[in-house]
C-alpha cells in the first residue's frame, strides 16, 4: 500500500478515537454537574418521591455507562434527543441553527482566507516598508480590539449613522441570497477583521521563514520578479503552519462566534447553546458540545491531511 | 579578439555587520578586484574562506547575500554595467544572460517542485523558447551531463535523486537558457571524492559542449586545475596572483600560491607495527528500528601512540565506528578491547577511568562547545571532572595546554566566538588532551577547515603524539589526509573494511577494487588528470 494511504488512514482513525473520548468527557461533564435533569425539569416544586418518579420515567436511575451507550447510539443514527425545555426533536432544530451558523462562517472564511494570505504575500513582498507596517498593525489592531466592540462600533457607523446595512441580521424562510448577505453583511464583516490578524501574520511568519532558504536565493538568481519568488517558490513551502493557523480560524468561525451571534441578534449555534445552558437542558447542551468537538477535529484532520499531501516527500517517496 | 563577456574593474564590495554588543561597522569584503573573461574561456577563483570568491562571484550577477553592497568600480556584463542598472535591468540579466550553480544543490533546488519544472523555469519566464523546446533542451543537457533515463529524470522531485545528480540537474538548470556566462561556486565541493570526478567531467564536457565562458569557483586548486583555463587567487579579499592555470600550479610568484600548491606535502614515515592498545573485534551494529547492519564484521587495532586512518565516504559507517567505540552505540555483536580489557558495551556502564581514556575531537567545532563558557571552563572542565583540580593548579594546567596548543596567553577568557575555526579547533584539542588520554578518536576533524589552517592542526597533532604518546584514530573522507599523518589505514566501504594494513601496504599496488577506485579520484595538482583518468577508466570498462 502506498505509504501516503496508510498515513492518512491512521490520522482518520486517530480522528475518530479522538472524537469519542470527547463524547466521554461531554457525557461525563454533564453528568457530574449538581442537580439532574430531573430536578431541573421539576424545579422548586420537587419532592423526593415526584423526583424518584420522574427519574425512573426518564430512565435516569440506571448506571451511567449504560446511558452513556444509549446517547451514544442514539448519535450515531441520527439521534441527538429531545429537547426538556420545549420537547422538540434536538436534531431538527440544531440543523437549521447549524445551517445559518455555516452559513455566516461560509461568507466570513470566503474573504477572509484568501484576504489573509493576499495580505501575508503583501506584507513579506515589503517587509520592513511602509504596506508590511501598515498591514501588520491594523491586523494586530483589530485582534486586539474585543469583537463586541468592534461589532457595536461597526454597527454604529454602518448601521446607525449612514444606515448602509441592517443592525440586527435576521434570518427567515422567504429570504433570497441577497437579502440573507445583506442581512449577514456586518457580522461577516466583524468576524473577518477576527480572524483576518492570525492568518496574515502566521502566513507572513512562515512565508518569512521560507524566505531564508538556499532555493529562494536560486530563484531570485534566475531573474524572477520578487512575487513570483514569493508566491511560485516560498509559499508551497510555507503551506502546511497557514493551513493549521487557518483550519484553527475556521473552527472559530464555527464554534466561537457566540459574541457576534448575540451583538447581532443572529439565530445561529452558538446562541442556542448558550440560551440552554442558562436553561440547564442537559441534552442539547450535550448536543451542541459534541457537533463543536466533531468541528474543530475534523477541520484539524483535514490541516493534517492537507499537511501531509503538501509534502513532497510524503507524497512521492524515494 | 572578441569583446569580454565580464569584465570586473577596481570591484569594491562592503558589507554591515552587526557584532554582538558593538556598534554596527562597515567592513571591506573585497578590494580593488579586476578580471576580464572572454567568451568561452574558464576563470578559476581560489582562495580560503573570506578571500572574497564567491562574493565576486554573486557580484557577475549583481547580487549581494545579505547586507552585501558594491560600492566602488565596474561590473560590466556583456555591455551592461551592473553597478548602475536598475532592479528590471538585473531582473531580465539574471537567468537569462548570466545563471549560477550552488554549492549544495540539496539546498539550492526547491523541495516542492518538479526537477523539470525548476531546470527550464528561467528559459521560460524570459520567453527564450516555448515550453516543448525549453524541456527538449533541458532533456538533452540531462543525457550529455550523464543522468540516468534523462526522458523522465526531470519528473522526479529533488529528495528522489542523489547528491551527484542533482549537481548535474542544477549545472543542466544554469545552461538551459543559453546563457553568455555560468558562475559555479564550489560545485563539488558537498560530494565524495568518486561522486566529484563524475560530476567534474560532466561539468567540464558541458562547458566545452555548449562553448559557455565560466567563473569556478573552489578552494581546492587541483580541482580547478582541471576545468579552468586561467586561475585568479585571492586571500583576505585581495588579489594575490592571476595567470594561465599551468603556470599558476607549475610556477607561481607569490609565496601564498606556492604555499596553497604544496599544501597536504606533510612528510610522516610510518611507525613500525606494535602490540595494539584498543581493538575492535568483529563488531557489527546497527540502528535502532533500522533493516540493515551499518556495521558488519569490523575488526580493526590501533597501536599505542600511532595513527589508523579509517576511511570512508560518507554512508560507509565510519562515524558509527566512532560511537560504538564511546559506547554510545552498544553494538550488535562483537566486542573493543582496550589494554587488554573488555571495555563494556554501554556507555552507562563504563567507569570514568574507562571513560577517561578515550576522548573524542568532532569536526565542528564551534558546536561541540558551548558558546557561553570561556575557553579556560571549557578546558577545565575534563580537569575537575576526572582529576578534582581546582584554583590555581588547574588554572595552571591551562595555560600549559593552552601553550601546548600554540595559543598564548590571553585565550583562556576568550569565547568561542571571538576564536577563529582553526583555533576553536585547537581548543578542542587541548580539551581532549586535559584527560590525558590514550586514545582520541578525532572525526573529520579538519573538513571543515581551510587546507592552510588543517595542515596547521595536523602538524599539531603529530607534534602532541610524538611528545605525549597518544593514539589517533583519525576518521576521514580526505586520502591526502591519511597520507600525511596515518601509520595505519583501513578502509571502509559500505559497513565493512575492505583493505587495511600499514600505511605502506595498503596504498601500494596491488589494490582492490573500490580502494583503487578512491585512489585514483582524488584530483592531482596537475592539468590533464582529469583527463587521463577518465580516458584510463573508459579503457578499463572497454576491457572488461
Amino acid at each position: 500500500m502506498h505509504p501516503l494511504i496508510r498515513l492518512v488512514a491512521r490520522r482518520i482513525a486517530l480522528g475518530i478515537l479522538l472524537l469519542l473520548a470527547a463524547s466521554v468527557l461531554i457525557f461525563a461533564g454533564t453528568e457530574v454537574l449538581p442537580g439532574d435533569v430531573a430536578s431541573a425539569i421539576l424545579g422548586q416544586g420537587a419532592t423526593e418521591k415526584t423526583l424518584a418518579n420522574l427519574r425512573e420515567a426518564l430512565g435516569l436511575d440506571r448506571p451511567a455507562v449504560v446511558r452513556y451507550f444509549e446517547w451514544l447510539g442514539g448519535v450515531l443514527q441520527g439521534d441527538l434527543g429531545t429537547s426538556l425545555t420545549n420537547r422538540r426533536d434536538i436534531a431538527t432544530t440544531l440543523a437549521g441553527r447549524m445551517s445559518n451558523t455555516l452559513f455566516l462562517a461560509f461568507w466570513a472564511a470566503v474573504i477572509a482566507v484568501p484576504l489573509a494570505i493576499l495580505l501575508g504575500l503583501v506584507a513579506v513582498r515589503y517587509q520592513g516598508r511602509w504596506p508590511d507596517k501598515l498591514i501588520s498593525g491594523t491586523t494586530l489592531a483589530s485582534i486586539s480590539v474585543p469583537e463586541f466592540l468592534l461589532g457595536y462600533i461597526a454597527a454604529f457607523f454602518l448601521a446607525v449613522q449612514f444606515k448602509l446595512l441592517p443592525s440586527v441580521a435576521t434570518m427567515h424562510g422567504g429570504m433570497d441570497l441577497g437579502d440573507k448577505l445583506m442581512a449577514i453583511a456586518l457580522p461577516v464583516l466583524v468576524l473577518v477583521l477576527t480572524v483576518l490578524g492570525h492568518m496574515m501574520r502566521m502566513t507572513r511568519a512562515a512565508i518569512l521563514n521560507v524566505m531564508q532558504s538556499a532555493y529562494i536565493e536560486t530563484a531570485e538568481l534566475k531573474g524572477l520578479s520578487p512575487f513570483a519568488v514569493i508566491a511560485r517558490h516560498a509559499l508551497p513551502n510555507a503551506i502546511a503552519p497557514v493551513v493549521n493557523v487557518v483550519m484553527i480560524n475556521l473552527a472559530y468561525l464555527v464554534v466561537g462566534v457566540v459574541v457576534v451571534e448575540v451583538v447581532f441578534v443572529y439565530p445561529g449555534m452558538g446562541q442556542y447553546l448558550v440560551d440552554h445552558v442558562a436553561k440547564r437542558d442537559v441534552p442539547v447542551v450535550q448536543a451542541c458540545g459534541l457537533i463543536f468537538a466533531a468541528v474543530y477535529i475534523g477541520l484539524n484532520l483535514l490541516a493534517d491531511l492537507i499537511s501531509i499531501i503538501a509534502n513532497p516527500r510524503l507524497r512521492h517517496p524515494k | 579578439m572578441a569583446e569580454d563577456i565580464l569584465r570586473i574593474e577596481g570591484l569594491k564590495v562592503e558589507a554591515t555587520i552587526h557584532p554582538p554588543g558593538e556598534r554596527p561597522r562597515d567592513v571591506v569584503l573585497v578590494h580593488e578586484a579586476t578580471l576580464a573573461l572572454a567568451p568561452g574561456r574558464v576563470l578559476g577563483l581560489i582562495g580560503e574562506s573570506g578571500a572574497g570568491k564567491s562574493t565576486i562571484g554573486l557580484a557577475a550577477l549583481g547580487y549581494g547575500r545579505g547586507g552585501v553592497r558594491l560600492t566602488a568600480g565596474r561590473v560590466v556584463l556583456g555591455g551592461t554595467e551592473i553597478r548602475a542598472a536598475d532592479a528590471g535591468v538585473l531582473r531580465d540579466l539574471r537567468g537569462r544572460r548570466v545563471t549560477y550553480v550552488a554549492q549544495s544543490a540539496a539546498a539550492a533546488f526547491n523541495p516542492a517542485k518538479r526537477l523539470m519544472e525548476q531546470v527550464i523555469e528561467a528559459t521560460l519566464r524570459h520567453g527564450l523558447s516555448t515550453r516543448p523546446e525549453a524541456e527538449a533542451r533541458a532533456v538533452g543537457l540531462f543525457r550529455s551531463l550523464g543522468l540516468p533515463d534523462p526522458e523522465h529524470f526531470g519528473r522526479r522531485f529533488p529528495h528522489q535523486v542523489s547528491g551527484g545528480q542533482l549537481q548535474r540537474a542544477m549545472t543542466a538548470m544554469a545552461l538551459c537558457p543559453r546563457p553568455d556566462l555560468v558562475v559555479f561556486d564550489e560545485p563539488t565541493t558537498a560530494l565524495d571524492v568518486t561522486t566529484q570526478i563524475d560530476v567534474l567531467a560532466a561539468i567540464k564536457r558541458a562547458i566545452r559542449e555548449t562553448g559557455v565562458a565560466a567563473l569556478y569557483i573552489t578552494h581546492d586548486l587541483a580541482v580547478v586545475a582541471q576545468v579552468a583555463d586561467d586561475i585568479l587567487v585571492l586571500r583576505h579579499g585581495r588579489m594575490v596572483e592571476t595567470g594561465p592555470t599551468g603556470t599558476i600550479i607549475t610556477a607561481p610568484t607569490e609565496d601564498y600560491t606556492r604555499a596553497l600548491v604544496s599544501v597536504r606535502a606533510i612528510a610522516h614515515p610510518e611507525a613500525p607495527p606494535a602490540e595494539p592498545i584498543l581493538t575492535v573485534e568483529g563488531v557489527s551494529a546497527r540502528y535502532p528500528g533500522a533493516a540493515a547492519d551499518v556495521l558488519s564484521d569490523v575488526t580493526v587495532a590501533l597501536a599505542p601512540g600511532q595513527t589508523l586512518a579509517v576511511v570512508g565516504e560518507s554512508g560507509s559507517g565510519k562515524s558509527t565506528l566512532a560511537r560504538v567505540i564511546t559506547g554510545l552505540l552498544p553494538p550488535a555483536s562483537g566486542a573493543i578491547r582496550f589494554a587488554g580489557r573488555t571495555l563494556p558495551a554501554r556507555l552507562a556502564e563504563r567507569t570514568r577511568e574507562d571513560l577517561r581514556e578515550i576522548q573524542m575531537i568532532y569536526q565542528m567545532a564551534d558546536v561541540a562547545m558551548n558558546p557561553r563558557q570561556t575557553v579556560r571552563t571549557i578546558i577545565g572542565r575534563p580537569l575537575e571532572f576526572y582529576f578534582g583540580m581546582k584554583g590555581a593548579a588547574r588554572d595552571a594546567r591551562v595555560q600549559e595546554l593552552l601553550d601546548a596548543i600554540e595559543l598564548g596567553q590571553g585565550y583562556a577568557d576568550r569565547y568561542p566566538a571571538e576564536l577563529s575555526g582553526g583555533q576553536k579547533q585547537r581548543v578542542s584539542i587541548a580539551r581532549a588532551l586535559a584527560a590525558r588520554p590514550k586514545v582520541i578518536i578525532c572525526d573529520e576533524v579538519t573538513s571543515a577547515l581551510d587546507p592552510l589552517v588543517a595542515d596547521g592542526i595536523l602538524k599539531l597533532l603529530l607534534d602532541l603524539q610524538a611528545r605525549e604518546g597518544v593514539g589517533y584514530l583519525f576518521i576521514t573522507h580526505d586520502i591526502a589526509t591519511v597520507r600525511a599523518i596515518a601509520d595505519a589505514i583501513a578502509v571502509m566501504h559500505r559497513g565493512r573494511v575492505v583493505r587495511q594494513g600499514r600505511k605502506g601496504q595498503v596504498l601500494a599496488p596491488p589494490f582492490d577494487d573500490y580502494t583503487d577506485l578512491l585512489l585514483s579520484s582524488v584530483p592531482e595538482m596537475r592539468t590533464g588528470w582529469l583527463e587521463e583518468v577518465i580516458a584510463h577508466r573508459r579503457m578499463e570498462s572497454a576491457g572488461h
